[in-house]
């Protein structure tokens, strides 16, 4: 009886041992964390559209939607680490310093985080999309379709990103209609449908009849919709919320990316890089484009969207100029990412301050 | 630049648009709180409420459907709460809260097959007359059934707590359960009445946020709307008319920070964002301050667990 005991004992640790082991080798765990709901139709929407494609090339993925970026990001970091997780990606930019300070914790994990510029740690990298270069499409198609000359966009927060976009539409709208005026609006959210859709008809009621924005829900292009001016989807194509009002959307492209990098944790080939892709690598994918707009707009904007792809249009390229006139980038030259990602300041004819 | 007077007139009519869902949620509360009641979960059943909506007219097509079947789903929601702390005399706190953290929860779950779908228009009245008062005409013409409903609820639910027996017995009920059970009033059937009231209301403002004023379903869409209308039934001090001018503040200052903006007043827009909530709070302070009349009207049994003796 006791030998039978011992006996058994011994084998089923001997079994938990080879399946332990099994699952190291075999079972890669991805987790995502996001800062919306899965259902925002928006920025976390299209992060999980990328998780599932992860999940499609046989990967086990599991997510933790509406994360504060607070305290409470930590503890879900960790708790992911803990549970036997071999890659997080963290989807937001106020995750940066938790996903330092967890990483520094369990050094076999690896963490990737969106959008930040802290790589603290070997096993931290970063990546993001060069959303900007989506923006000067929409900047192109607003100065080009815009009657009173005054556009509106409204802003989450202000981080070098969304500064950078701003300044990224502002110029390519004023490379093809001088007299326009981007007026911003801060929402201070990046996600509240009621506050975002309030902020859209403040500027259609200060004229504005393009409307462009950097916030996540499809409100703002059903108010568009509503009053009758255009608007551009954010992260996801949003057609069909205003089919007259969308002309376009920026779309972002994960999945490619996510299932890359599990594959690479897979293989133990990961390594910490700082990833920044745009339209060229199919980060960045711009949609159909809307037949309201003329057919030569349409193919101009074609050909500028391969160009910036290849690389042969930059979207900041000199001579850029501050508010206050004072040059920031020389004629000829383009800014290099260094400055992009550090960008807090608006280029001339943005109105308004940088809220401090 | 651009101030006109119709301009003007289009502004306060967007301030009382985003003013409807704390009106309605705030007078269905109050008539809860009035009966001695405290139900913190206002957030969840407004939740239930939008999401019910919008899965209704998604699916019967039907906007009238949609809208009762609305209030119907915050009654459902209730009911749970109503037996919970009426029935198994649970703590009202807890239970609020637990009600808010499921109703958030279980809307994301039934709304998972919403997400991405376009809302319908929903039908507003007087359209036409819109243009023919300056100032007046955009604010009086040209709103949904839900949006004149929202306005003359404080003005009805102020009469029925007044002028009515049935107002007087709920008011009873949440002064002194003890007496009003006394006299042979069923409290416990009059308070189940009222959070049931109550949760029909916030149903409503709930379908009034999925179905008219930004018609789409996303998770977490009442963002927090559920609690400013409890603040605003506290801060009322319990009275149907403040709510009104508490909800019209409210409303007011958020839309009004975004034209500040728009038109390029230079105050920081972080003070811009929080003023909205510290005014309110100081403003319905301020209309309150008589603290003998806050005693009288505050429910006293608000919040207290009534225990019937047989």
């Amino acid at each position: 009886m006791h030998k039978f005991f011992i006996r058994s004992f011994v084998s089923s640790l001997v079994l938990l041992f080879t399946f332990t082991v099994a699952a190291i080798a075999k079972d890669v765990k991805a987790a995502f964390v996001y800062i919306g709901p899965t259902g925002d139709h928006g920025w976390t929407y299209q992060h999980d559209v990328g998780r599932k494609a992860v999940e499609a090339a046989g990967f086990k993925t599991t997510y933790v939607e509406g994360v504060p970026e607070s305290a409470d990001a930590e503890r879900v970091l960790r708790q992911l680490a803990n549970s036997g997780h071999d890659v997080i990606f963290t989807t937001s930019f106020g995750y940066m310093n938790p996903t330092n300070k967890v990483a520094k914790e369990f050094p076999n994990v690896k963490f990737e985080h969106a959008t930040g510029y802290k790589r603290e740690h070997p096993n931290v990298s970063t990546y993001a999309a060069r959303f900007y270069e989506g923006r000067t499409i929409l900047g192109t198609i607003a100065g080009t379709m815009t009657k009173s000359n005054v556009i509106g966009y409204v802003a989450s927060f202000p981080i070098p990103e969304v500064i950078r976009g701003i300044n990224s539409f502002t110029l390519a709208a004023q490379k093809v209609n001088p007299n326009i005026k981007t007026k911003i609006v801060w929402a201070f959210t990046w996600y509240d449908p009621g506050k975002e859709a309030e902020a859209a008809k403040a500027l259609i009621d200060q004229g504005a009849d393009v409307i462009a924005q950097h916030t996540d829900s499809t409100a703002i292009v059903q108010i568009a919709e509503k009053a009758g001016v255009y608007a551009f989807g954010q992260a996801s194509d949003m057609d069909k919320f205003a089919p007259k009002a969308v002309l376009t959307s920026v779309e972002n492209n994960w999945g490619p990316y996510y299932v890359d990098r599990v594959k690479a944790v897979a293989n133990g080939t990961w390594s910490q890089k700082d990833t920044w892709h745009g339209i060229g690598d199919g980060m960045v994918v711009i949609s159909d484009l809307d037949s309201q707009m003329p057919a030569d707009l349409r193919s101009k904007v074609k050909k500028l969207q391969a160009d910036l792809a290849s690389g042969k249009v930059h979207s900041f390229t000199g001579p850029i100029y501050d508010q206050k006139g004072n040059l920031m980038v020389a004629e000829g030259k383009t800014a290099d990412d260094g400055m992009l990602a550090g960008m807090m300041t608006y280029v001339k004819g943005v109105e308004g301050d940088i809220p401090k | 630049m651009i101030i006109d007077i119709n301009f003007i007139g289009l502004i306060i009519a967007s301030i009382m648009a985003s003013a409807v869902p704390l009106i309605l949620a705030s007078c269905g509360e109050l008539i809860t709180e009035r009966s001695g009641v405290l139900n913190l979960g206002v957030e969840g059943m407004m939740i239930i409420g939008a999401i019910s909506g919008f899965a209704l007219m998604t699916v019967t097509g039907s906007l009238i459907i949609a809208v009762f079947g609305a209030m119907l789903a915050g009654v459902l929601i209730s009911t749970i709460f109503a037996f919970l702390t009426q029935t198994l005399i649970t703590n009202h706190v807890a239970t609020g809260l637990a009600l808010t953290i499921f109703g958030i929860g279980i809307s994301a779950m039934i709304g998972k097959n919403f997400v991405g779908i376009p809302g319908k228009e929903f039908p507003v009245l007087f359209e036409g007359l819109k243009d023919t008062i300056p100032l007046f005409g955009p604010i009086l013409f040209g709103h949904s059934i839900v949006f004149y409903f929202a306005f003359a609820l404080p003005f009805i639910t102020s009469y029925f707590l007044k002028k009515t027996k049935i107002g007087l017995i709920v008011r009873a009920v949440g002064d002194s359960p003890e007496s009003a059970s006394n006299q042979g009033i069923n409290v416990r059937l009059v308070r189940y009445a009222c959070i049931l009231y109550g949760g029909a209301m916030s149903g409503l403002a709930g379908a009034y946020l999925s179905m008219i004023y930004t018609p789409q379903w996303i998770e977490n869409m009442t963002g927090g709307r559920g609690w400013i209308a409890l603040a605003l039934v506290v801060f009322s001090t319990w009275n149907p008319i403040k709510i009104l001018i508490g909800a019209m503040i409210f409303g007011g200052l958020t839309i009004i920070q975004f034209h500040m903006q728009a038109i390029g007043v230079r105050i920081p827009v972080q003070f811009l964002t929080a003023l909205p909530y510290i005014v309110t709070i100081i403003v319905l302070v301020v209309i309150s301050r008589d603290s003998r009349k806050i005693r009288l009207s505050t429910p006293s049994s608000l919040g207290k667990s009534f225990h019937k003796d047989n």
